[in-house]
C-alpha cells in the first residue's frame, strides 16, 4: 500500500509528500507548511500555545494540540488554525475582536492557540458561563495577563451561530503511510496487524506517544493506529452495563459516562484538557498503564472489564488483573484492547471519586480516589476503592475495602498505610500522599453523613 | 491627549491573528543551522573530558564547538567575572552548557548532542542553602543595612518573636522559550537577532566571546514572547553560543532552547531562606529587627548582588523600623544560576516583615491589619538605608482599602463559617506594598531614543526598551504622540537594536516608561522645537503663536488662523533643509548609592499599593482557593490605565504562582525535576481569584518630574500576592486556636498547607 496522507487545513486539502507520518503536525505547520501562527511553547500537549481546532464531521469544533499529534493521525480530518480563522471581509473574527476589546493580549505568544481555544468553545454552543469557561481554557497557559481578560472575552463572545465545517476527506479502506504508520479500518485488519507487527505501539490519541516525537524527538518506529477501527469507536449501552470502545476519545465518552456516573463529571473534567480530551482515550490511559492515569483508578473501582482481541480470538479480563507492575500489562504482545465494560450502579449503591494535584485543572494527580460501596441502612457493607498516585500501578485498596465494610471508615483510615507505600516525587512525599489517601475516605464519609455541605473549597 | 488614555496594544491584533512575528518565526536564510547544547547531568565535579567524535559523525551535524573554540573570553558573565560559556574542568551544576552542536536541522543537532560521552569527577554538590551558610559558601561577601542599635533595643524591648522561614524560587516560564538567531556579516560584523530583554548586554558578550569590538554587533529585537527579569542576563549567553557558531561556519545560527533545556540550563527567582528576631511593645508597635536573608544564588554571581540588595533594602516594606539590621547572604550551591524575576530580591524581602506583624498580632491577640497600620511609615521618615519616605499613600491606600473590600464586614463573616464548618476553613490577608523605583545601581538609570519624521509626516520611532508584552512600545508611543499633537497611529514603533540606540539599560527593574518615555519625549521635543522655528520664520510668525494640536500647527499669530497639517509641515521642514531626525536622553535625577555602606538614595521614588486576598482551604487535602482579591495600585497618573491594569492583574497571578503551586524539586542528586508545565503548575485560568477587583489610586500624579506624573507598575503588584500566602496562614490558623503560630513555607502547595494545618492540630493537643 502506498497510501497518502489527506487532510483538510483551513478549507485546503493538503496531501503532504516527502514528510514522514510521524512528523508532529505542529512542525509540518510551522517547517513545511510556513504557517507560523502556532506556536511550540512546551512540547508535550501541556501549555496549549500550539492549540489548533479539530473540525469533525459531526459539525463539532474540538481543540487539539498540534504539539504532540501525528501527522499520520490527521489523515481524514479537518483542521483549522489560526491563519484560517478570519472574520467577514477580512475583519477580525468575533473571538479576536472580543479579546482585541478585552485588551486579552499581552506578549502575544500564547494568544493564537487561546485564541483557537475560544474558536471551538464559542462554536460549541455551551453556555458561556465562568466555570464553562475555565474548562474551556483548562489547556491553556498564559503568564502575562493574569486571564481575566480573556475569560471577559470569552463570556462577551457568547455563543457563535453555527457554521458548516469543512468536509474532511473520507477513506474507506485500511491504509498504510511510508510502511510505518499502519491506519486499519476493520477490526480483521487491525488484528492482522498486530499480529504481524508486535513491535509497532498501538496508537489512538497520541496524547502520551505523540511527546515521544515532540519532546524526546524520537518518534516510534512504526505505529498502528487504532482509531478509525469502528468496533473500538463504538460506544453500546444496555440497562445494566456501559460498553466503551477502546479509541473512543474522551471528548466523546464524557456525556455517556458522566450522564451514568454523575459524580463523574468534575473528575472527568480535570482530566488532561478539553485538547487532550479531543484525541486522548480510554484505551490509550489503560494501555500506558501508568500508575498516574486518572481513569484506571476509577474503572478499578466501578469494576471495569476489558475486552482483549487477537486473531486467536477474544478474552475477557476484569481490570483488576491487568495491571501487572510499573507499566506492565497482561496484554499479550499479538492483541489489542477492544472495548471496556462497565457496570451500572445496583439499586443501594454509590460512586465518588476524588482527585488531588498542586493545581486544579490540567494537572496530574498527586492522589486519585474512586469508591464504589454498597449502602444498607446508612452504613457501607462492601466497598472497592481504588487508588492513583500511591503505587507502581493503580491499584484497590484492598485493606481498607476490607477494614471499611467491616468495622467502617476510622478502621478505613487505618488500613490504607497497609495498602500502600507510596514514593516520594515533585508531586508529593509519599507520607502526604497516604495522608490524603486517608483524608480522602473522611472526606468520603462526611459526604454520606452530610450530603449538602461543601467539602471541596472548589464548591465555595 | 494621547497620554493617560486606555489605548491597545500596539500588535493586539498580530498577536490574535498570529501575524505578529517573534524570531522562531522569522524566515530562514538558505543554508542556516540550528543548535542544540550538551548539558552537564552531573550536579558538581571535574570535567575529566567531553567525547564529541560520535556527534561530529552523526548525520546532517557541521561542528561541535566548545571551550576552545571561542575566540574571545569564554566569559557570559553580566556583572561579575568567570562565568564560562562553555564548562572548563569545573562542572558547577546539573544543566550547565558544555558545547554546542550546530547541524542542518534542529533535530540533527538534537540527536548528536545525546551522543556526546561526557566523563565527569563527580564531587559533592552543594544543594541547600543551610549547608552553603554552614561552610560560608558565597557568590559575594554578606552585606549589611544597619540603623541604630538592634542589639540594644531588642534587650530592652517588652516581647520579642524569633522565627524562621522559606520562600522558594520560581521558573519564569515565559511562554516563547530562549532563542537567539545570528547572521554573520562581512568583516566579522554580526546581527544577532535574540529574545532578550537587554540587547546592550547581548552585543557586549557577544562580542566578548568573539573578541570584537562593540561596534561589530548588532543586537536587535522586535518583540518577546515574555521575559519576566529570564530575559535579562540568560538570553546573552544563549546569543553568545549562537554567535560563536555563526562566526566559526559563517553561517546563520539558530539556537532555540526546548523547554526542558530551558529550564534546566537557566536561572531562576532566588529562594531565601529567613531567620528573624523581632522585639516590640504591648501595642504591637515595631522597636527592633534583626533578620538573616541567605539567598541562594546557585552556582556563580549573575545579577545576584542587586537581588541581594533590593532584598535588603525592602525588607522594611512599609513599616517605621527604629533599630533595624537585614544581613543578605549570597549562597552559592550547585544549582541554576538565579538570574533576575520581576521584583528582583524585593518579593523575598518584603515576606520578612509580613510574617513578623502577623505573629506579633496573633501573640497580642489583636487584628493584623490594625498592628500593620499602626506600623506604617509617617511621611518623611527614613528607610533605615537613609531614603525619606515621601508622597506617602500607605495610610490612605489602607483607609480606601479597607473600605472598598469590606474588610470588617468579611473577617465577621469568615469567622463565622470558620466555627460552622470543620472541613473547610477561609481566611483573610490584607498586604501593603512601598516599592522603590530606579535600578539599585545609579549608572544604570539612563537611556536614549531616536525618532525620525519623514517628509510626508509619519514618525518612526526607536528606543532602548524592548518590548515582551508589557505594553512599553504602545506607551512611549502615547509620549510621542502627545508631543506633537497627533495620532498615536502615526507613531511607528520599531525593533529595539544597539544600531539604533546604542549603550542601552536593560528593560527591568519596571523602569521601561519611566527612562524610555522620557528619552522619546527629549527626541520629540527637539524635533518639535525645530520645527516651530521653522514655522515661525516660514509663516512670520512668532515661536509662541505655533500650536500644535490635533494632528495639525496652527498659525496663531493675530488676525491669522493659518492651520497646515502636521505633514505638510514635514513637507515644508524638509524642503526648508530642517533635520527631522534626533535622539533623546534621559537621567534619572536625585539617585545615589554607596553599594559599601548600604546608604543613600537608590530610589527616584516609591509606588505603593494594597491588597486584600480571601482564601479557603481543605483541611484534609491542603488544597487551597483564591476566593477573592482587592487590589489597589499607586500608579502615579497612569500613561495608560488599560495596560497597566493588565500588569497589575498579570502581576499579581504571578505572584500568587510564586507564592502557591509553583515548586521547582530538584532530586537528591541536583537535578531539577520539574522541567515542563506538566510538572511545573504556573496559575491557570481558573487559579485566578474568582472574585478581582482592581483599581489605581485615584488623583495621584508622582510628585517627582516623572513621564506626565505616571509611575512604573511592572513590579509591584506581584508583589500584592503576599496576601494571599497572609490569608493562608490566616486561613490554617482557624483550624485551630489561633494562637499557634503558623510557619508556611512558599510555595505553599497543598503537602505544606497541609503540614502547617497538622502543626496547629499537634500544637492544640
Amino acid at each position: 500500500m502506498a497510501d497518502r496522507i489527506r487532510f483538510v487545513l483551513n478549507d485546503r486539502l493538503e496531501e503532504p509528500a516527502g514528510v514522514s507520518p510521524m512528523t508532529t503536525l505542529l512542525d509540518w505547520l510551522r517547517d513545511r507548511r510556513g504557517l507560523k501562527g502556532t506556536k511550540e511553547g512546551c512540547a508535550e500537549g501541556d501549555c496549549g500555545a500550539c492549540t489548533v481546532v479539530l473540525e469533525r464531521a459531526d459539525g463539532k469544533r474540538e481543540a487539539m494540540n498540534a504539539c504532540i499529534a501525528l501527522l499520520g493521525q490527521m489523515d481524514g480530518c479537518a483542521i483549522r488554525t489560526v491563519e484560517g480563522l478570519a472574520g467577514k471581509e477580512g475583519a477580525p473574527h468575533p473571538v479576536q475582536a472580543a479579546m482585541a476589546e478585552a485588551d486579552a493580549t499581552q506578549c502575544g505568544f500564547c494568544t493564537p492557540g487561546f485564541v483557537m481555544s475560544a474558536y471551538a468553545f464559542a462554536s460549541g454552543g455551551e453556555k458561556p458561563d465562568i466555570a464553562t469557561i475555565h474548562d474551556a481554557l483548562a489547556g491553556n497557559l498564559c503568564r502575562c495577563t493574569g486571564y481575566r481578560p480573556i475569560v471577559d472575552a470569552l463570556a462577551r463572545v457568547g455563543s457563535l451561530a453555527p457554521d458548516p465545517v469543512a468536509a474532511a476527506p473520507v477513506r474507506k479502506d485500511s491504509a498504510s503511510f511510508d510502511g510505518v504508520f499502519f491506519a486499519p479500518r476493520t477490526l480483521a485488519d487491525l488484528l492482522k496487524l498486530r499480529a504481524e507487527h508486535p513491535d509497532a505501539l498501538l496508537l489512538a490519541g497520541a496524547t502520551d506517544v505523540g511527546l515521544l516525537a515532540s519532546r524526546a524527538r524520537k518518534p516510534p518506529k512504526s505505529v498502528i493506529h487504532v482509531a478509525h477501527v469502528p468496533e473500538l469507536a463504538a460506544i453500546a449501552e444496555t440497562d445494566k452495563e456501559i460498553a466503551i470502545g477502546a479509541a473512543v476519545p474522551y471528548a466523546c465518552a464524557l456525556p455517556v459516562l458522566t450522564s451514568s456516573f454523575p459524580t463523574l463529571h468534575a473528575y472527568l473534567t480535570r482530566l488532561g484538557s478539553r485538547q487532550i480530551r479531543t484525541l486522548g482515550t480510554i484505551g490509550g490511559n489503560i494501555g500506558t498503564a501508568s500508575p498516574i492515569g486518572d481513569m484506571p483508578p476509577v474503572l478499578l473501582a466501578l469494576g471495569a472489564r476489558l475486552t482483549l482481541a487477537s486473531i486467536r480470538g477474544e478474552r475477557e479480563l476484569p481490570l483488576d488483573d491487568f495491571f501487572l507492575d510499573y507499566r506492565k500489562t497482561a496484554l499479550a504482545p499479538d492483541e489489542v484492547i477492544r472495548s471496556l465494560t462497565l457496570p451500572r450502579l445496583r439499586p443501594g449503591e454509590v460512586f465518588f471519586c476524588d482527585k488531588v494535584s498542586k493545581r486544579r485543572d490540567q494537572d496530574i494527580s498527586t492522589v486519585a480516589g474512586a469508591y464504589r460501596l454498597r449502602m444498607h441502612d446508612g452504613r457501607v457493607e462492601a466497598a472497592r476503592l481504588a487508588f492513583g498516585g500511591m503505587a507502581a500501578i493503580p491499584k484497590r485498596a484492598s485493606q481498607a475495602e476490607a477494614a471499611l465494610a467491616k468495622d467502617g471508615f476510622a478502621a478505613a483510615r487505618a488500613a490504607i498505610a497497609r495498602d500502600f507505600r507510596p514514593i516520594d516525587d515533585w508531586r508529593g512525599t509519599g507520607a502526604y500522599r497516604l495522608q490524603v489517601a486517608a483524608n480522602l475516605l473522611r472526606r468520603l464519609e462526611l459526604r454520606l453523613a452530610e450530603p449538602a455541605r461543601a467539602l471541596e473549597v472548589e464548591a465555595l | 491627549m494621547s497620554v493617560h488614555r486606555s489605548l491597545r496594544h500596539d500588535s493586539a491584533l498580530k498577536h490574535l491573528s498570529g501575524q505578529a512575528v517573534y524570531i522562531d518565526d522569522m524566515p530562514e536564510p538558505a543554508g542556516t543551522l540550528h543548535g542544540a547544547l550538551i548539558l552537564s547531568p552531573i550536579a558538581c565535579g571535574r570535567l575529566r573530558r567531553l567525547g564529541t567524535e560520535a556527534v561530529a559523525k552523526m548525520p546532517g551535524v557541521v561542528a561541535v564547538f566548545g571551550p576552545d573554540d571561542i575566540p574571545g573570553k569564554n566569559d557570559v558573565a553580566a556583572v561579575g567575572q568567570n562565568e564560562p560559556l562553555f564548562a572548563v574542568d569545573r562542572i558547577d551544576y546539573a544543566g550547565q552548557p558544555l558545547a554546542l552542536v550546530v547541524a542542518e536541522t534542529l533535530d540533527a543537532a538534537r540527536h548528536a548532542a545525546e551522543r556526546a560521552v561526557i566523563d565527569i569527577e563527580p564531587a559533592e554538590a552543594i544543594l541547600d542553602v543551610e549547608t552553603a551558610l554552614a561552610r560560608q559558601a558565597y557568590v559575594q561577601a554578606p552585606s549589611t543595612v544597619l540603623r541604630g542599635d538592634p542589639d540594644t533595643a531588642m534587650t530592652s524591648a517588652p516581647h520579642k518573636i524569633s522565627a524562621e522561614f522559606e520562600v522558594g524560587g520560581q521558573e519564569h516560564f515565559y511562554l516563547e522559550g530562549q532563542i537567539a538567531f545570528a547572521l554573520p556579516g562581512e568583516d566579522g560584523d554580526m546581527v544577532v537577532h535574540s529574545s532578550t530583554q537587554h540587547p546592550t548586554e547581548v552585543q557586549h558578550i557577544c562580542a566578548r566571546l568573539l573578541g570584537c569590538d562593540f561596534a561589530r554587533i548588532t543586537a536587535t529585537v522586535r518583540r518577546l514572547g515574555g521575559g519576566f527579569g529570564g530575559k535579562e542576563s540568560n538570553a546573552s549567553w544563549v546569543a553568545g553560543a549562537a554567535a560563536v557558531a555563526a562566526r566559526h561556519t559563517g553561517k546563520p545560527v539558530k539556537l532555540r532552547l526546548p523547554r526542558e533545556v530551558d529550564m534546566i540550563a537557566t536561572g531562576k527567582r532566588h529562594p531565601f531562606l529567613i531567620r528573624y528576631t523581632v522585639g516590640f511593645d504591648d501595642e504591637g508597635k515595631v522597636l527592633a529587627l534583626d533578620a538573616v536573608l541567605a539567598a541562594d544564588a546557585g552556582w556563580s554571581l549573575d545579577l545576584t548582588p542587586g537581588v541581594v540588595a533590593r532584598a535588603l533594602t525592602h525588607t522594611d516594606n512599609a513599616y517605621w523600623i527604629p533599630h533595624f539590621r537585614a544581613v543578605g547572604y549570597a549562597c552559592r550551591t550547585n544549582k541554576q544560576s538565579n538570574t533576575a524575576f520581576r521584583g528582583f530580591g524585593g518579593p523575598q524581602g518584603v515576606v520578612v516583615m509580613e510574617d513578623a506583624l502577623d505573629r506579633i498580632a496573633a501573640r497580642l491577640g489583636r487584628d493584623p491589619d490594625d498592628v500593620r497600620a499602626l506600623n506604617f511609615y509617617e511621611e518623611g521618615q527614613e528607610t533605615p538605608y537613609g531614603q525619606a519616605v515621601e508622597q506617602n499613600h500607605l495610610p490612605r491606600l489602607w483607609r480606601e482599602l479597607k473600605a472598598w473590600a469590606e474588610i470588617d464586614r468579611r473577617r465577621a463573616e469568615i469567622a463565622a463559617f470558620n466555627k460552622a464548618n470543620p472541613v473547610l476553613k477561609r481566611g483573610l490577608g490584607l498586604f501593603p506594598i512601598k516599592f522603590g523605583i530606579s535600578f539599585n545601581i545609579p549608572h544604570m538609570n539612563q537611556a536614549g531614543a531616536l525618532v525620525h519624521i519623514y517628509s510626508d509626516g509619519s514618525i518612526r520611532l526607536n528606543h532602548g526598551g524592548t518590548e515582551m508584552g508589557q505594553g512599553l512600545f504602545i506607551k512611549v508611543a502615547q509620549v510621542v504622540a502627545e508631543v506633537f499633537k497627533v495620532d498615536v497611529e502615526r507613531i511607528r514603533p520599531s525593533a529595539t537594536s544597539t544600531a539604533e540606540v546604542p549603550n542601552t539599560s536593560p528593560t527591568a527593574a519596571s523602569t521601561g516608561s519611566d527612562l524610555n518615555g522620557w528619552a522619546a519625549f527629549e527626541a520629540a521635543n527637539t524635533l518639535k522645537k525645530r520645527m516651530i522655528a521653522f514655522a515661525a520664520q516660514h509663516f512670520g510668525a512668532a515661536e509662541g503663536e505655533i500650536e500644535f494640536a490635533d494632528g495639525n500647527v496652527r498659525i496663531a499669530k493675530p488676525g491669522s488662523n493659518q492651520v497646515v497639517s502636521f505633514d505638510e509641515l514635514a513637507r515644508l521642514c524638509y524642503f526648508g533643509r530642517v533635520s527631522l531626525s534626533s535622539t533623546g536622553y534621559y537621567q534619572t535625577p536625585k539617585i545615589h548609592w554607596d553599594g559599601a555602606a548600604m546608604k543613600g538614595r537608590p530610589f527616584f521614588y516609591f509606588a505603593y499599593g494594597a491588597a486584600a486576598a480571601e482564601v479557603a482551604i481543605d483541611t484534609l487535602t491542603g488544597e487551597t482557593r483564591v476566593l477573592r482579591a482587592d487590589l489597589i495600585q499607586d500608579c502615579g497618573a497612569s500613561l495608560n490605565p488599560a495596560i497597566d491594569l493588565g500588569q497589575i492583574e498579570g502581576a499579581f497571578v504571578q505572584g500568587q504562582g510564586w507564592l502557591t503551586c509553583e515548586e521547582l524539586w530538584w532530586d537528591k542528586k541536583g537535578l531539577l525535576r520539574t522541567v515542563g508545565p506538566s510538572t511545573y503548575k504556573i496559575p491557570g485560568s481558573r487559579d485566578a481569584p474568582t472574585v478581582f477587583n482592581v483599581k489605581m489610586l485615584e488623583n495621584a500624579p508622582n510628585v517627582e518630574a516623572t513621564i506626565f506624573r505616571s509611575k512604573a507598575v511592572g513590579e509591584p503588584p506581584l508583589m500584592l500576592a503576599t496576601a494571599v500566602w497572609t490569608a493562608l496562614k490566616d486561613a490554617i490558623a482557624s483550624a485551630g486556636d489561633r494562637k499557634v503560630p503558623i510557619r508556611l513555607d512558599a510555595p505553599a502547595t497543598p503537602e505544606r498547607v497541609l503540614a502547617a494545618i497538622q502543626h496547629v492540630h499537634e500544637g492544640l493537643s
